[in-house]
């Protein structure tokens, strides 16, 4: 099966700011194939080129920035260099960091419609997507709110509504959690996983939150230096503690028990959720008491 | 130890060696020290909040009635869910909001020399309030705005007036401090997230608050950068600075603060030592405030006699290997 997204030695530097100044490499050389419906998160430190790497998805690296690029990415069967932006957002839509940003509607309803109505599409088809975005995230008894008045979480919900009514096929999270309450962010993870499970679709999403990656991604990709570190299972990327401290990046706090484990008592153990660290550990220890009360 | 965070994973120590002097011996609190004769023993509160009410434009009501002391000293993490409160209070410590009801007095305030005593900030401006009490905002570039970071760390200092010899030292020792020198000729706008919330730091830390009001600091930041940051607010509260932390990052409060204050619908819920807080998981629970992972499983596993109160991934080890073993 021909891979959702394909990237062949992605090579990007973006303009110089003045002409004596030298190009700057951010993406050095990235390979990265994505296999439809997979949910593939995507970490590194700051200054890498995570956001780089999504706007390279949807052809904005290099159509609309400019900067010197090598290499090839192919997304929904379309090659970035040879298909115009607006083609390619039709199949890839990006949710950003503040959805505050993107906002410039009266009402969440003619948020979400700007896209499909831009499309030039007949009334009766964008009402259809309309509707169906808003329920996907479960806003649509808020249709008719402004969209500055809504919580954090659910303003970032309209920010991914208003991206599925162009009806991608990928969906690309620049750390869409970022600036919200954990309330906001399981409001978020809770429709990102629906639109994964529910309609199949294939999700990239950058994110620092390492307890949250664990529990969302087929598989993590880290970068570093503008390459690929490592490309696995969350388990297997999370059990290399001292490699993920290195280039600077967390691991679950359950990962770094396995390892604390691991290197004093000779075990083998691998643990990315609070459940493998619990079944792993109270086998070998005699219960004393009741629960009295529990998370 | 709540003062022990993040275990073995620490970044590199602070020297100390650099650190024991910095502060101007004419302005700062080495004067505090000296004149109120029993600071350095961090008695008594610094800031005094007495049944404050505010009010957005009259409509929304934030804080319904806080009454809270924070002792002078203390490392103080704010949590709670968004519109709960947070930001609206901290504010009130340095003067961008005034209470609509009761008050809040500040120590420290009013003279050049710096007072013992508590002071209504009713009457004070932002700018008088700034030598005592700083704030670095959420977002970096609500506050920066120089052409050069040496000029964004020397704007504070000089506004408070003080000489030319000793805003220049300031500067040089907050760069070396925050390891900006590099960056010190360099428009702050043209660096990457990260260094500008470094630089945001730098420049209230050169204008030597005794309280320090950090809102959300490491959002955006990744791991490193955020030991990094919150390695050297550790350093501040070592030295004595009183750090207020607002926060949802529930590892930074249980690696880094002595304190909680929870706030929920613009009241305190709890205001305690951060162990007692997140050993009353029913209290917590009603915010929706989760606890850090490892502090959940220990949770989990109390009836095979884990204590309750675990706060690190050493912490976890350590009692665990205490545990009756089966068989």
């Amino acid at each position: 099966m021909t891979p959702e997204i394909s990237i062949h030695d992605l090579h990007f530097s973006y303009p110089a700011l003045s002409p004596d100044d030298e190009p700057n490499p951010v993406l050095r050389g990235i390979h990265l194939e994505v296999e439809r419906g997979e949910f593939v998160s995507i970490m590194g430190p700051t200054g890498v080129g995570k956001t780089t790497l999504c706007l390279a998805l949807n052809g904005i690296v290099p159509q609309s920035t400019g900067g010197t690029i090598r290499g090839e990415v192919v997304v929904a069967g379309l090659n970035t260099r040879r298909h115009p932006v607006p083609e390619l957002a039709a199949r890839v839509g990006i949710v950003f960091q503040d959805p505050e940003s993107q906002f410039f509607n009266m009402t969440v309803e003619d948020e979400v419609a700007f896209g499909p109505e831009s499309l030039g599409l007949d009334p009766r088809e964008i009402r259809e997507r309309v509707d169906w975005a808003l329920m996907m995230v479960g806003m649509s008894q808020h249709r008719h709110r402004s969209p500055f008045q809504l919580s954090g979480g659910e303003k970032q919900r309209v920010a991914i509504a208003a991206i599925l009514a162009m009806t991608p096929r990928i969906l690309v999270f620049d750390e869409p959690t970022s600036g919200l309450d954990p309330i906001g962010k399981a409001e978020v993870f809770r429709v990102v996983r629906e639109l994964k499970q529910r309609d199949g679709m294939t999700i990239v999403m950058v994110e620092q939150e390492s307890e949250k990656i664990a529990e969302f991604s087929d598989r993590v990709v880290v970068l570093r230096d503008g390459k690929v570190a490592l490309v696995d299972t969350p388990d297997r990327v999370f059990a290399q503690v001292e490699l993920m401290r290195e280039i600077g990046l967390a691991v679950p706090q359950v990962s770094e028990l396995a390892h604390l484990f691991n290197t004093r008592r000779n075990t083998s153990y691998t643990f990315t959720s609070l459940e493998d660290a619990y079944r792993a550990l109270v086998p070998s220890v005699e219960p004393v008491g009741e629960v009295a009360y529990g998370w | 130890m709540a003062g022990e965070p993040f275990d073995k994973l620490r970044t590199e120590p602070f020297d100390p060696s650099t650190l024991r002097q910095p502060f101007d011996p004419a302005q700062g609190r080495a004067q505090d020290t000296a004149s109120s004769g029993h600071r350095s023993l961090r008695t008594g509160p610094c800031i005094v909040v007495q049944d404050l009410w505010y009010s957005y434009g009259g409509e929304v009501t934030a804080l319904r009635g806080i009454d809270l002391e924070i002792e002078d000293g203390d490392y103080v993490a704010v949590i709670g869910q968004n519109g709960s409160g947070k930001t609206t209070l901290v504010k009130h410590f340095n003067g961008l909001l005034k209470p609509t009801r009761g008050r809040v007095l500040v120590r420290g305030l009013g003279d050049r020399e710096g007072s013992p005593l508590l002071r209504d900030t009713a009457g004070l401006t932002v700018g008088q309030l700034a030598q005592t009490v700083g704030y670095v905002f959420q977002n970096p570039d609500h506050q920066i705005f120089c052409s050069t970071t040496r000029e964004e760390l020397a704007f504070g200092p000089r506004n408070l007036g003080l000489p030319v010899a000793e805003v220049r030292r300031r500067v040089e020792e907050a760069l070396a401090r925050f390891d900006l020198e590099q960056y010190a000729d360099r428009p702050p706008a043209v660096l990457g997230y990260g260094l500008r919330r470094k630089i945001g730091v730098a420049a209230v830390y050169s204008m030597r608050p005794g309280i320090f009001i950090l809102d959300e600091p490491t959002t955006g930041l990744d791991w490193r950068s955020t030991i990094e940051l919150m390695e050297l607010i550790g350093e501040m509260h070592r030295h004595g600075h009183t750090i207020l932390l607002v926060t949802h990052d529930m590892k930074l409060v249980t690696g880094f603060s002595q304190k909680s204050l929870v706030l929920r619908e613009g009241k305190v819920l709890v205001y305690d030592d951060t162990r007692t807080v997140f050993k009353h998981s029913e209290v917590l629970r009603d915010t929706q405030i989760e606890p850090p992972q490892i502090t959940a499983l220990a949770k989990r596993m109390a009836p095979y006699g884990m204590p309750d109160d675990v706060l690190s991934v050493e912490e976890f080890y350590a009692a665990y290997c205490g545990l009756v073993v089966r068989g």
